[in-house]
């Protein structure tokens, strides 16, 4: 008997589990069904500009956000909430992991491999690649390590290389800042902005590949020390 | 004598009648979809093809509140209506953008949108009065003249799930309304109430109660949630007095193991007696619907020649994917063709239903169909030209993988039973095509980048209007789909276009997140 009411009042052994369930049921409408946004925004963001700390993530789920189309959830129990948070805190932000690499090496390794010539850390480096001040938040060890050697093998889609050419023959080649349905806005190596009317352009290429060179000759110690380094940037995006 | 006239034509000129919304007429837009049929077709030309390049925004107005501002104006004798999110009513000057008055409904605090935004998408008039409905469930009359409230009417139970977001349809004497809520599995219904006092006339429940027909198409009691909402306004014919209205989703939504069969009349167009509200005919689009299609849209009534013989139709784009006509005084299936990318049906068969393919239903692990669950096309407006005897439709082309989750019915929350997971926003685009009206066959199509959520509006001027997802506005010519003119807004486009005469002048008002612009030449 005892042993029962221990089952009943005990909390259930993974709250992300339960909030998953939960997250499925009530919020996957707006949000999608693993938090990646439908009519609602993605959740999978390290920070999330309405919930900066733990409280006003369970606030945002308990009440919503007034004059927006977030409704609370009055149904669900404090329990509950504090379950659905719990998800929702792990697919936007990768746990902290024990790594074989150091960190300290795999500065040093990032250094003479020249990535901030395309990176920014800190405000340090060229912006032409993703910013990773907070890459360790956003991707885990394994995801990073496989971007390494094979920049290929996931490319999102705010690093889409397109390669324009002007009616008039000029080439343009840089990441896409922007694009509606008339227009695309362009960065090039240098950083500057390059905005053209779709009909103005001859072509538009938009590749598929990611520009970044394949670091697959890197000495294994120096890719885990790399990863390593990588993963301690876990700073404000 | 002379004096006497004056008076009475000053009044009438105040007045908006019924008999002044049916002829649709004196460069005024005057109801929901611009004329009772649905066409959102302006019949003004000063706008077009050889000039519409100039055209320039002449002023913005800023609504109060952040949020989707996805109003359709009313204009009428010189004075613009526009809703405002969550629930404001106000008059402009459409000569400045200038607020001539303002109403704006005091929202209890513990509303809840479950499943839709909160939002407004504009209001009915008839004679001096306007008409609105209010996302705590009440329809609501106001002076045209002052914004005061003149009746206010509940029409259901916000606590519930039960919301208003779409115009009201104000026909001779009554005003007619839908409800949303499709996702908290309440009873969706279609009302009518008295113009000049509120009184309700008629409801029509959407879902049948036990021992009437068509109860049997749900398997146990899963008709209690059965949901079938009325969200967007609907089409008339003055001729026929018959209101036609589409109904939304059945509930839980993408859980169908637990309501087998059809679930009527969910996901259908109902021909309804505008005078009692009693069914006509209906016709279901997607029987036992899985991926939330609500079948919702603007019908548009027209007449046209098809299999070589003259009909009195009414066609539907629907969310499913498929283009309907349909005999609009029997319901008889006429025509049905794909006119977006899906996966889910083989085609239809000679009645209409769709020939469905086994296995695409939702799972639990996901599966992969066209279209999204926010379909090929979704709330926002067609058109349909008499000049060109094309629809126009502002198409999705996207589709998702739809999971299937357990649906748990409690009052007041979300009972969907699932989600989906929509492709890489790269892997999907949008477009505008020209369907032949008749058949359904494709004329032509402009591209867009995203799918958009914004309606398009044909003019005599031959143009189409319509918004992209990222913020252009732009004209396309009605005859090929070239594009002639753009305008970037600033900000997502979730709303359709009217047009309008201010000064003898043709003015074009688009609204977008946080403004509405009005267009003109000069």
């Amino acid at each position: 008997m005892i042993f029962f009411l221990c089952l009943l009042l005990q909390d259930p052994q993974d709250p992300i589990q339960q909030g998953k369930k939960l997250f499925q049921g009530q919020c996957a409408v707006c949000h999608g069904i693993d938090g990646h946004g439908s009519t609602g925004p993605s959740l999978i963001r390290a920070k999330l500009p309405r919930a900066a700390d733990e409280a006003a993530l369970l606030r945002v789920i308990a009440e919503g956000i007034p004059n927006t189309n977030m409704p609370g959830s009055w149904q669900m129990s404090e329990r509950e909430v504090k379950w659905t948070a719990a998800y929702v805190r792990s697919i936007g932000r990768v746990a902290e992991e024990k790594l074989p690499g150091d960190a300290a090496a795999g500065a040093e390794v990032y250094r003479k491999s020249a990535c901030a010539s395309c990176h920014i850390v800190n405000g340090t480096g060229q912006g032409y690649g993703p910013e990773l001040t907070g890459i360790g938040l956003k991707r885990s060890a394994k995801h990073l390590r496989q971007s390494i050697v094979e920049p290929n093998a996931d490319v999102p889609g705010e690093s889409m290389t397109v390669v324009a050419i002007t009616i008039q023959g000029q080439t343009f080649v840089g990441i896409r800042a922007n694009e509606d349905s008339f227009s695309i806005q362009i960065r090039d190596m240098a950083g500057r902005v390059h905005s053209f009317q779709k009909a103005a352009l001859k072509t538009l290429d938009k590749q598929k590949g990611s520009v970044m060179p394949p670091f697959d000759k890197l000495p294994p110690t120096d890719l885990e020390n790399v990863v390593a380094y990588l993963a301690t940037l876990r700073g404000d995006q | 004598m002379r004096m006497l006239i004056f008076f009475a034509m000053m009044t009438l000129a105040a007045q908006v009648p019924y008999d002044r919304i049916r002829v649709n007429g004196e460069g005024n837009w005057l109801t929901y979809s611009g004329n009772y049929q649905g066409h959102r077709f302006s019949t003004l030309d000063q706008i077009n093809k050889a000039n519409v390049a100039g055209l320039k925004p002449l002023w913005i107005y800023q609504p109060a509140n952040a949020g989707r501002f996805e109003t359709s104006p009313i204009v009428a004798d010189g004075v613009m209506y526009v809703t405002e999110p969550p629930t404001i009513v106000t008059a402009l000057d459409p000569r400045t953008g200038r607020q001539v008055w303002r109403w704006e409904r005091n929202l209890p605090a513990d509303l809840q949108t479950i499943g839709f935004g909160r939002v407004n998408r504009g209001v009915a008039i008839l004679d001096d009065s306007l008409y609105v409905g209010t996302l705590d469930g009440f329809i609501v009359a106001l002076d045209r003249r002052s914004g005061a409230m003149r009746w206010q009417t509940k029409v259901a139970d916000y606590k519930t799930g039960h919301c208003i977001t779409s115009a009201p349809l104000a026909i001779k004497g009554l005003v007619i309304t839908g409800v949303s809520g499709g996702e908290a599995g309440v009873r969706g219904f279609l009302a009518a109430y008295d113009a000049k006092t509120g009184k309700e006339v008629w409801r029509h429940w959407t879902i049948p109660e036990k021992g009437e027909p068509g109860v049997e198409t749900w398997g146990g009691e899963s008709y209690k949630t059965g949901a079938g909402t009325t969200w967007v306004t609907g089409s008339y014919d003055p001729e026929t007095n018959t209101v036609y209205w589409g109904t939304g989703n059945p509930g839980p939504d993408w859980n169908g193991d637990v309501r087998p069969g059809d679930n009527l009349y969910t996901n259908s167009l109902l021909a309804l007696d505008a005078a009692t509200g009693k069914r006509k005919w209906y016709f279901q689009f997607t029987p036992h619907d899985t991926h939330d299609w609500d079948a919702v849209h603007v019908p548009m009534i027209f007449d046209a020649v098809v299999k070589g013989k003259p009909r009195k139709v009414i066609a539907v784009a629907n969310r499913n994917a498929f283009y309907y006509v349909l005999d609009r005084v029997t319901g008889e299936f006429l025509n049905g063709v794909p006119y977006a990318k899906q996966t889910w049906a083989k085609g239809l068969d000679d009645k209409g239903r769709p020939e469905v393919i086994e296995g695409k239903e939702p799972t639990e692990s996901g599966n992969l169909v066209w279209p999204s669950l926010q379909g090929a096309t979704n709330w926002f407006s067609p058109s349909y030209s008499p000049l060109t005897r094309y629809v126009y439709v502002a198409v999705r082309e996207m589709g998702a993988h739809y999971f299937k989750g357990e649906a748990i019915f409690k009052p007041g929350t979300f009972f969907a039973g699932g989600g989906e997971r929509a492709l890489p926003p790269d892997e999907n685009f949008g477009a505008i095509r020209a369907l032949d009206a008749a058949t359904g066959a494709m004329k032509w199509e402009f591209k867009l980048h995203q799918p958009p959520w914004a309606g398009v509006m044909a003019t005599a001027g031959g143009l189409v209007f319509g918004g992209s997802q990222e913020g252009n506005f732009y004209a396309l010519d009605a005859s090929d789909g070239k594009p002639l003119w753009q305008f970037q807004m600033g900000g997502q486009i979730a709303a359709n276009p009217v047009s309008f005469l201010v000064d003898g002048k043709q003015r074009i008002a688009m609204p977008s997140r946080g403004v509405l612009v009005v267009f003109g030449l000069n």
